[in-house]
């Protein structure tokens, strides 16, 4: 593996984002719009928004970048580039971590946006300070990437790869604890709750609002996110082959 | 101890030389021109097709070979097998004397898919570049190689359009650039200049000729016979098998027929 390449992968994939600006909109400005549109829905109890708000901002990094990043890399094995990319002298570590590194910056920049909005205008208090919370979801928009990575060998069109958010994002948003307290849920459901890495995203923000200072559960969740992350990033570059 | 070293030194040259010096001399000659060299190779794709039924050929240093025949024949399936994207199963393929598919060959061929492999959402000159790089070139290398493999394929006044924007002959042109960068020794183009027009084509040749003549084999694939009088060795290809390899002169002669186009016809039996 090698850093020059890594970083020039970043680069082609952020410059392939910048040429399209309304994916760029797209990916800010509609979690803003719906964390406001939270509020509103929340209207008479706002303790409840200010639980849940932080919560969402642990999910949105994740949902896009699964999202993005499944689909250039399944346009990437598709037109023949990574192909291409296959017979030159590359590590397949300088691709996966390059769109890593890409989609985690992009992440960053969505995090910051959507936290100042819900920090900022909508005065959601968050005990453990805002550089924690852009951590954390720059965390969940790396473990993100590298879910989206990893499923795009799953899929053989873009439909497929969009459709694949219903079996592997959905049914860990529903049990994630934002809908309802995760102790409530049946036993089993708990059981997968706890194998599911977005539980830990989710838990890391829930973490940061009620704490003033890092807990160790907060240090474990994010440490369970990077794990996950790099998990799935390496089953990611097994799924690309070098030789077919 | 002394008394076995002087044993083993004999045993030695029995193994230099299992065959006579000029036979010996003769392999050592074919295996430094030979920059590909297959033998009995068979590939089954998808566990069930077919592709390539125990081929062999080999092919020389510094010469354009045309792989010919009709679509499904065989010849981008071979092509991978080359650039080491499809795995030897069966045979064996040397290729600038390592097997195919090896490291140490990454940085010394190069590939040009039958689909644009190029990224539609970027320029032409950040699409080079970024493969520049990726090949290993740094700073103003990798710009002087962007602008030189432009300018060999004609496209210098699109180097900031996207590439979404050209047309399809221009965005084969920009994979083709792709394919020269970081001057490969060996260069397995897939249809290169199938549906450019009569005056791009010609420039396309010379390019390959001049390729050829300082020393660099190329590859060229296509169904399309009339660019098979223009290479100076051709594996005729049908039903995974080769039909005849031979240089078009040879290949009329052999045949008594006037076009290749005949003489694959003439060997296809039809």
């Amino acid at each position: 593996m090698s850093i020059r390449r890594t970083a020039a992968t970043a680069g082609r994939v952020l410059m392939q984002l910048l040429h399209d600006p309304r994916t760029i909109a797209l990916m800010i400005v509609v979690p803003c719009v719906l964390v406001t549109l939270l509020k509103y829905v929340f209207n008479s109890q706002p303790r409840l928004f200010d639980n849940l708000a932080p919560m969402i901002l642990g999910i949105f990094p994740l949902l896009m970048m699964f999202l993005v990043t499944s689909i250039t890399t399944l346009r990437e094995r598709k037109t023949g580039t990574l192909d291409r990319l296959m017979t030159m002298p590359i590590s397949k570590l300088d691709i996966v971590f390059g769109y890593a590194g890409a989609f985690s910056l992009l992440g960053l920049v969505q995090a910051c946006v959507v936290s100042a909005v819900a920090l900022g205008l909508l005065g959601v208090t968050v005990l453990g300070g805002a550089a924690s919370v852009l951590l954390a979801a720059v965390l969940a928009a790396f473990l993100g990437t590298s879910l989206g990575l990893f499923v795009s060998a799953f899929a053989t069109s873009e439909f497929q790869a969009v459709e694949l958010v219903m079996p592997i994002l959905m049914p860990q948003i529903l049990l994630c604890g934002l809908f309802a307290p995760r102790e409530h849920m049946a036993r089993f459901l708990q059981w997968l709750s706890d194998v599911f890495p977005l539980t830990y995203s989710v838990d890391a923000m829930r973490q940061i609002t009620a704490h003033p200072t890092w807990t160790g559960v907060f240090v474990r969740d994010l440490l369970i996110v990077i794990g996950c992350a790099i998990v799935a990033l390496i089953l990611g570059s097994i799924t690309i082959r070098r030789q077919e | 101890m002394v008394a076995i070293v002087p044993a083993l030194e004999v045993s030695d040259k029995r193994l230099l030389w299992p065959v006579p010096p000029v036979a010996s001399f003769a392999i050592l000659l074919t295996v430094m021109t030979n920059i590909v060299s297959v033998r009995d190779l068979s590939v089954v794709l998808g566990g069930r097709f077919q592709a390539l039924r125990r081929v062999s050929f080999s092919l020389q240093k510094g010469k354009i070979v045309g792989f010919i025949g009709p679509s499904g024949a065989g010849k981008t399936t071979l092509m991978r097998v080359i650039v080491g994207r499809e795995r030897v199963r069966t045979g064996q393929v040397t290729v600038l004397g390592f097997s195919a598919g090896a490291k140490e060959l990454r940085s010394r061929l190069s590939y040009m898919t039958q689909e644009i492999s190029v990224y539609s959402d970027l320029t032409v000159h950040e699409n080079l570049l970024y493969f520049a790089r990726m090949r290993g070139l740094k700073g103003k290398e990798a710009l002087a190689a962007c602008r030189e493999v432009l300018r060999q394929v004609a496209m210098t006044e699109k180097s900031g359009v996207l590439v979404m924007n050209l047309s399809g002959g221009q965005k084969q042109r920009v994979s083709l650039a792709i394919a020269l960068l970081g001057d490969p020794e060996l260069l397995v183009l897939d249809e290169p200049t199938v549906g450019l027009d009569p005056v791009l084509r010609e420039q396309l040749w010379k390019l390959f000729r001049e390729l050829a003549a300082s020393g660099k084999t190329i590859i060229v694939s296509s169904h399309v016979m009339d660019e098979a009088e223009r290479c100076e060795d051709l594996l005729l290809i049908r039903d995974g098998k080769i039909v005849a390899h031979d240089t078009p002169g040879q290949l009329c002669e052999k045949t008594g027929t006037k076009s290749v186009e005949r003489a694959f016809l003439k060997l296809a039996g039809a």
